[in-house]
């Protein structure tokens, strides 16, 4: 194995082998508190060529692209670049090796020029030791000549927008002299003439040698820009083809290919009347026109892919960010849902997205994480809380959801994932929640949680409860659903029934 | 009634957090040993078996605990309250100025003197209480910083003190107002509203809610709590202890004057992080910042019994503070490993 240092030294000598795998990667492991995110993947990326990677949220993409930009460090298996074995320990030892990243989340400064961002930390300086302004910005338009970028050097980039913040990204990961350019979904905040900009600077690229690992979910993107692609599941590894070789088809099995097993324990129950109708509902500049109606007993799937606006929805009808328009009625009656407060009384319960952002208190125990929502109104007598009888509650809630903890005086924070979505989960159930919506509940988290998680959600829907289930993961949505709806863009394409529903169709409807 | 004793019973999260407690409660031991260690070496006396130095040292900390009190609750918030000196300083000025006694010179409203007490102390709570409504509502609906809000407000409140009597300072005090500062009232103040926001924060809703906005606000407004409104509740509270602080000051020294209370906001701060309180929000006690008070007290005491110069004083305090809250850290990090 050669350091990093060494590597950069002979990189910098000039005398690196001009193999044509510029990178090579093999039987890649890496494991999380819980989840495997990547399980013996391999990956080849040759000089001059655009290689996509494809696969579901969750696939492993993300985890093997930031493998390959230092940010995190494998358990086991090789990266080989250049022909040479390294291990990068951090984002530096891979930009300086070579490997640049285009971040989906511009990691740009706002409040600086062009040109400081593209150079900083390697700023031409004077005599004196100042920066040499100057010398900045031509070096800066030399760049920008080469890749027919047309931006000034010297304007600040907050004034920039989002496309032309991602030509700055790419120059500055030029710039590094980088041979390996990691760019990911780089189109989804791009016009349609700002696309076709950039695939010329990408086919550029690619006529200089460069390697570029392109992710997306659009499959005409796979088409008109990749010359390989990769396809993920799971985090294995399912193949790589030209992807001249394939149709669109053959990719969404390649992507969605398993078989949906006993995980999903859906219950038969009797859907009784329209607990929540949604009509119209608009979020200005996010999402619009959705219509839907949930059934007391009844699960409403909702599929799409991140940034589809399934999340947005969601928060809207529970008040995070009230709808702009549209109507909202529960059991029959039209409500204005301005606030969360307004949603849980209603008898609304809403788990989050994001448990660490949005649902837990990371830093107290699980009791002051499980009391919180039903603290709303209840549990206090002479204004003091019942603490007593409140513990109680959740000491019977933890045990029925089977928290594995030895004390409810745990910081949630040392819980696995499972647990935590386990507690956030009875901070709800606690409430008796007549609509219960429930935001991508199973991510990251083991299967066996998962599978009680999902018995759960049956249970409840038998007992009448309407419940929204936003997932990521097309076979829980259709393992569990009821009824799915689709959206892409903000819309909703679609609605399937449980009868009709498949994953080709799920995917057809989202990624269109 | 039989279920009062089940009503008040402590949560078990108490039996884990006591630790934390302990650990500044031996930091207060040795400082107090130090301190009687020395004063067997340097002065031949005892620092400890002297009454009359403890009463004297509480006191001194009083008025600092009594805010200690509120910016405590602010900081769990995940906040900050910079204005509470200053509005000592107001609080003390306008309060006094209706608590004037007949036979007084030149009092500031001659038609409105030997009121009775109860209208100052009235006056001196709304005033706080005000200011702090003020701090809350800038911080939850212009979504400024707590630091940027309560700087305004330092600046502004002790403006108004000066103003208030274009400098002069406001004496002649009615002994029933000047009775909240003698003897031993103002350390029962300072624990009894100690107490009552000690019970405040672990049985109450309010004390619940206050935990959670400052461990999690986004989680917090997902389950239903409205962020704004609470805030508010607590910069005014803040306000309203800092308001009593300004009247118990003014009665202390049986006059107001405009530059009452400087540095007290940063003492209370001190004291509340000595005591344990996370700058970060969600965790801290008023058990923790009592003692980080009486820790203050021991150490400005100690230093005098001691004759140390005063600026040497300063030093240290500066460099014990730092100390006590990289020693915090420390231990934060290391029961997160665990």
């Amino acid at each position: 194995m050669v350091s990093p240092q060494t590597m950069r030294a002979v990189r910098e000598s000039g005398a690196v082998p001009n193999a044509s795998l510029l990178l090579e990667i093999s039987n890649a492991r890496k494991e999380f508190p819980g989840v495997v995110a990547l399980d013996d993947v391999s990956l080849k990326l040759r000089r001059g060529t655009v290689h996509a990677l494809m696969g579901e949220n969750g696939a492993g993409k993300s985890t093997l692209m930031k493998i390959i930009a230092g940010i995190y460090t494998p358990d086991s298996g090789e990266v080989k670049l250049r022909g040479v074995n390294i291990q990068l320990k951090s984002p530096l030892d891979a930009l300086e090796n070579g490997i640049a990243m285009i971040h989906q989340e511009l990691n740009l400064m706002p409040y600086m020029s062009v040109a400081e961002n593209i150079w900083i930390r390697r700023e031409p300086l004077t005599r004196l030791g100042f920066v040499d302004h100057g010398e900045l910005n031509r070096r800066t338009a030399a760049l920008f000549a080469k890749l027919n970028i047309d931006i000034d050097p010297e304007v600040q980039v907050s004034t920039l927008s989002v496309a032309s913040r991602q030509m700055v990204e790419i120059a500055k990961a030029v710039s590094y002299e980088s041979d390996v350019l990691i760019m990911d979904e780089p189109t989804s905040a791009l016009t349609e003439t700002e696309v076709a900009h950039l695939f010329s600077i990408i086919r550029d690229l690619r006529s200089q040698g460069k390697g570029i690992i392109y992710i997306t979910h659009k499959m005409n993107e796979l088409f008109e820009i990749a010359d390989e692609f990769s396809v993920f599941r799971d985090g294995r590894y399912i193949g790589t083809h030209a992807s001249t070789d394939v149709t669109r088809d053959d990719i969404i099995r390649m992507m969605v290919g398993r078989e949906i097993t006993q995980m999903f324990p859906k219950e038969e129950v009797p859907i009784g009347d329209v607990v929540l109708s949604v009509k119209d509902l608009a979020l200005k500049g996010v999402f619009s026109d959705i219509s839907f109606d949930v059934r007391a007993g009844e699960i409403l799937g909702i599929a799409g892919l991140v940034g589809s606006g399934r999340s947005n929805v969601a928060e809207t009808i529970f008040g995070v960010s009230p709808a702009t328009s549209g109507t909202i009625a529960i059991n029959g009656k039209p409500v204005t849902i301005g606030s969360p407060t307004v949603a849980i009384q209603h008898g609304m319960a809403f788990i989050t997205e994001d448990r660490k952002e949005t649902g837990c208190l990371l830093a107290l125990d699980i009791q002051e994480n499980m009391q919180l929502a039903v603290l709303q109104d209840g549990y206090t007598r002479f204004g003091f809380v019942t603490q007593g009888e409140l513990s109680r509650t959740c000491e019977e809630m933890s045990q029925k959801l089977r928290v594995k903890t030895p004390s409810l005086d745990e910081r949630v924070e040392n819980l696995s994932g499972g647990n935590q979505q386990k507690v956030l989960i009875g901070r709800w159930l606690l409430t008796n929640p007549k609509i219960l919506i429930l935001d991508e509940p199973t991510r990251g988290i083991d299967v066996g949680a998962k599978a009680e998680i999902h018995k759960l959600v049956s249970q409840l829907a038998r007992q009448g409860v309407a419940v929204i289930m936003i997932s990521s993961e097309l076979p829980e949505v259709l393992g569990m659903s009821d009824r799915i709806m689709v959206m892409h863009h903000g819309r909703a394409t679609g609605f399937l029934d449980r009868a009709e529903a498949d994953q080709v169709k799920i995917m057809d409807l989202a990624a269109r | 009634m039989t279920t009062s004793s089940e009503t008040l019973a402590a949560p078990r999260a108490r039996r884990r957090k006591l630790p934390t407690e302990l650990s500044i409660l031996l930091v207060l031991a040795g400082i107090a040993l130090t301190f009687e260690l020395l004063g067997w070496i340097f002065i031949g006396q005892s620092f400890l078996m002297n009454q009359q130095r403890l009463t004297i040292m509480i006191l001194q900390v009083s008025v600092v605990g009594i805010i200690a009190v509120g910016v405590t609750q602010v900081i769990i918030t995940g906040g900050i309250d910079l204005s509470s000196g200053s509005v000592v300083g107001m609080t003390a000025m306008i309060a006094a100025s209706f608590a004037q006694s007949a036979d007084w010179a030149r009092p500031v409203y001659p038609a409105l003197v030997g009121l009775p007490v109860v209208i100052p102390l009235v006056i001196g709570l709304a005033i706080g209480t005000l200011a702090g409504i003020i701090n809350g509502s800038l911080i939850s609906y212009t979504k400024i910083p707590p630091f940027i809000a309560t700087l305004g407000m330092m600046v502004s409140a002790r403006g108004v003190a000066k103003w208030y009597t274009k400098g002069q300072p406001v004496s002649g005090l009615t002994p029933d107002f000047t009775f909240i500062g003698m003897g031993i009232w103002p350390v029962v103040i300072f624990l009894g509203v100690a107490l009552i926001f000690h019970i405040a924060l672990r049985y109450t809703r309010y004390g619940k809610f206050t935990y959670a906005i400052g461990a999690n606000p986004q989680a917090a407004r997902v389950s239903g709590i409205n962020i704004e409104k609470h805030l508010i509740k607590v910069y005014a509270i803040a306000g309203m202890l800092a308001g009593l602080a300004g009247l118990v000051t003014a009665a202390r020294a049986q006059t107001a004057q405009a530059g009452m209370g400087v540095m007290y906001e940063l003492d209370a701060i001190a004291a509340a992080v000595i005591g344990g309180t996370s700058l970060a929000g969600g965790q801290g006690r008023i058990t923790g910042t009592v003692i980080g008070t009486i820790i203050l007290g021991t150490m400005t005491s100690g230093f005098t019994f001691l004759r140390v110069d005063a600026y040497y004083q300063e030093i240290i305090k500066g460099m014990i503070i730092v100390a006590a809250v990289v020693t915090d850290q420390y231990r934060q990090r290391k029961r997160k490993k665990v």
